[in-house]
């Protein structure tokens, strides 16, 4: 090993460290957020109405009085907690129908994948907005609709893994030497699905938050008096002349916890998954 | 060729039909109820008379077979109904907002391409160097960027401080530029990436490392066999873009005052105008459906490979 190569190691275990910290100091921040947070983020204070940054109001306050900081400290609740629930549905979906797909084969196999298909078929946001225009707006019709324009593609990967691995050696011996079915499955098939699961939902945690501050954004989300950083921005937007940090700090919070995930996705991959590392992010 | 175009718009219309089967199921198995908007936006008082007359007027009463095949027939005839809202024909009110989102969402797609294809080649050519660090660290804070909040970042630079661009509206290239870059970073970053990984990927292949014994110069062995193979994976990538883009322009639309037919779409959907709905998704998914089976046919006819698999395989 050259001194290059011990230095380019170092350097990604470094940002394993990095993207892993930042993670956990937002996850942290989402937690602990009440403990965090100087003031309850949808107190409405019309004195303090566009108050400058002071000791009491660290960040300063917005059009309707409300302390800036506990907003975005409350933010990350908001967009960890439901990107955690719509991860979950969707790996609930994607798992159920992927390994049901991956081991039935057959008619079944291909009328599962046929309705992915048609999951896949429309444009992803264009369908979340859809599906709000019908559930309504809210955190849980957000949840919803986001988990479901995402779900499919999941449940072809989780298939694809399923099929490449159900016929490899090992498992063939494991079931030769007479092990159950099950357990082959929670022994050999699942542990290394799930270690990709890990780095491709990583990477996709992101891509999930920007869809529920976009479609927060333009109203169709999240509703306003929860503090949420795409209602943040889009409260502040007809202020971006006389405040524009009020634009500038939600705006900034997401992006900063987008790429901690990135980070961490990319990190995770770049670490333990030198195959998957060669086919450059494809976002779907 | 031609049997490759035939089989793939032979596929096209079950997947059309499934689509319209979710959309209508979504509709009519939602909350909301069509009829109660109806009323609503109409100003008629939501009597249970009124509202039983409603029902049947737009002809919830039957069965749900029934109403998907009335439905259906409707809109392959293009007939979608009239807005609640304004009354008129929804179809009409869609196709004259869609050219400005076209014009953008085309507009972007250029940029990305422009954008994307010297900085990947570029990146991938001075591999560990500095233009690659640099390029890699702009395509990883792009992948990260919310297109709104990069939207406003935009206005207040370009329109608030240096008074360059018009903050909102619709007009000439100058109107255009800003709403565009903000819908196409993150598209331009994952191209940028793409290639760049497609040529690095590519730079150790056979056929280029054979090249190379033949002695052809560095310009010519990059140039005509790593960059040209590197491109047919992007190829398709422009498809699943044009899904982001369409995404991406709604909002931005809103943003910029753009009049498009997303910005509408929003509208229509804070008022529950169910007709609207219908066909903006619709409408979106076909052009969606379209643009990627024109991308995957210049796909076939690029790589052989492709037509031929398909081909014995079915």
């Amino acid at each position: 090993m050259s001194l290059r190569d011990m230095f380019r190691t170092l350097a990604r275990r470094g940002v394993l460290a990095i993207a892993v910290l930042m993670a956990v100091v937002v996850c942290g921040t989402a937690v602990f957020a009440p403990v965090i947070a100087p003031h309850d983020p949808t107190d409405v204070v019309l004195e303090n109405k566009f108050a400058a940054p002071s000791m009491e109001h660290p960040f300063g306050c917005d059009h309707l009085g409300r302390d800036v900081l506990s907003r975005l400290v409350y933010g990350t609740r908001t967009s960890i907690c439901s990107v955690a629930a719509i991860m979950a549905i969707v790996l609930l979906l994607g798992f159920t129908v992927g390994t049901v797909s991956g081991y039935a084969g057959g008619a079944l196999d291909a009328t599962l994948m046929r309705f992915c298909d048609v999951f896949l078929t429309f444009p992803t946001f264009i369908l979340a907005m859809f599906l709000i225009g019908v559930l309504g707006t809210g955190m849980v019709n957000v949840i919803i609709a986001v988990a479901l324009t995402h779900w499919a593609w999941y449940a072809r990967i989780i298939r694809s893994m399923v099929l490449s691995l159900k016929n490899r050696e090992y498992v063939l011996a494991a079931k030769v030497a007479g092990t159950g079915r099950l357990q082959t499955t929670v022994r050999h098939i699942l542990p290394p699905i799930v270690a990709q699961l890990v780095i491709l939902c990583t990477l996709d945690i992101g891509h999930m938050m920007l869809h529920v501050s976009g479609l927060s954004f333009l109203g169709l989300g999240v509703t306003p008096p929860m503090p949420e950083w795409g209602v943040m921005i889009s409260d502040a937007r007809q202020f971006i002349w006389s405040h524009p940090m009020l634009i500038m700090l939600p705006g900034g919070m997401i992006f900063v916890t987008v790429m901690a995930f990135n980070l961490l996705g990319d990190a995770l991959r770049d670490s333990f998954d030198p195959a998957l590392a060669v086919q450059e992010d494809v976002v779907p | 060729m031609l049997r490759y175009i035939a089989k793939r718009l032979l596929i096209l219309v079950p997947m059309l039909l499934a689509v319209s089967v979710v959309v209508f199921l979504i509709l009519r198995l939602g909350q909301g109820d069509p009829a109660m908007s109806y009323l609503r936006l109409s100003n008629i008082p939501p009597t249970d008379q009124a509202l039983a007359v409603a029902r049947q007027e737009l002809g919830l009463d039957l069965p749900l077979a029934v109403q998907y095949v009335h439905w259906l027939g409707k809109a392959l005839t293009l007939d979608f109904g009239r807005s609640y809202v304004t009354g008129l024909p929804v179809l009409e009110e869609i196709l004259y907002y869609l050219p400005n989102t076209l014009k953008l969402a085309g507009f972007s797609l250029l940029l990305t391409l422009l954008a994307s294809l010297p900085l990947g080649v570029w990146s991938a050519l001075e591999k560990d160097r500095m233009p690659d660090h640099l390029t890699r660290a702009v395509a990883f804070a792009g992948v990260s960027m919310p297109g709104f909040w990069l939207g406003f970042l935009l206005v207040w630079l370009f329109s608030i401080h240096l008074g360059w661009l018009p903050p909102l509206g619709i007009g000439g290239l100058d109107h255009m530029i800003m709403p565009a870059l903000s819908m196409s970073l993150m598209s331009m970053a994952i191209n940028t990436r793409l290639i760049r990984g497609n040529m690095l990927d590519n730079m150790h292949a056979r056929h280029v490392l054979y090249a190379r014994v033949r002695g052809l110069p560095e310009r010519v062995v990059v140039g005509k066999h790593v960059l040209v193979n590197s491109l047919i994976p992007v190829v398709t990538a422009i498809g699943m873009h044009v899904g982001e883009l369409f995404g991406g322009a709604v909002v931005a639309e809103s943003i910029f005052s753009w009049p498009g037919v997303g910005r509408y779409a929003v509208s229509a959907i804070y008022n529950r105008d169910y007709p609207v709905m219908q066909c903006f998704i619709l409408i979106m998914t076909g052009i969606f459906v379209l643009m990627n089976l024109g991308v995957d046919i210049l796909y076939a006819w690029l790589d052989p490979r492709i037509r031929l698999e398909g081909g014995s395989n079915r």
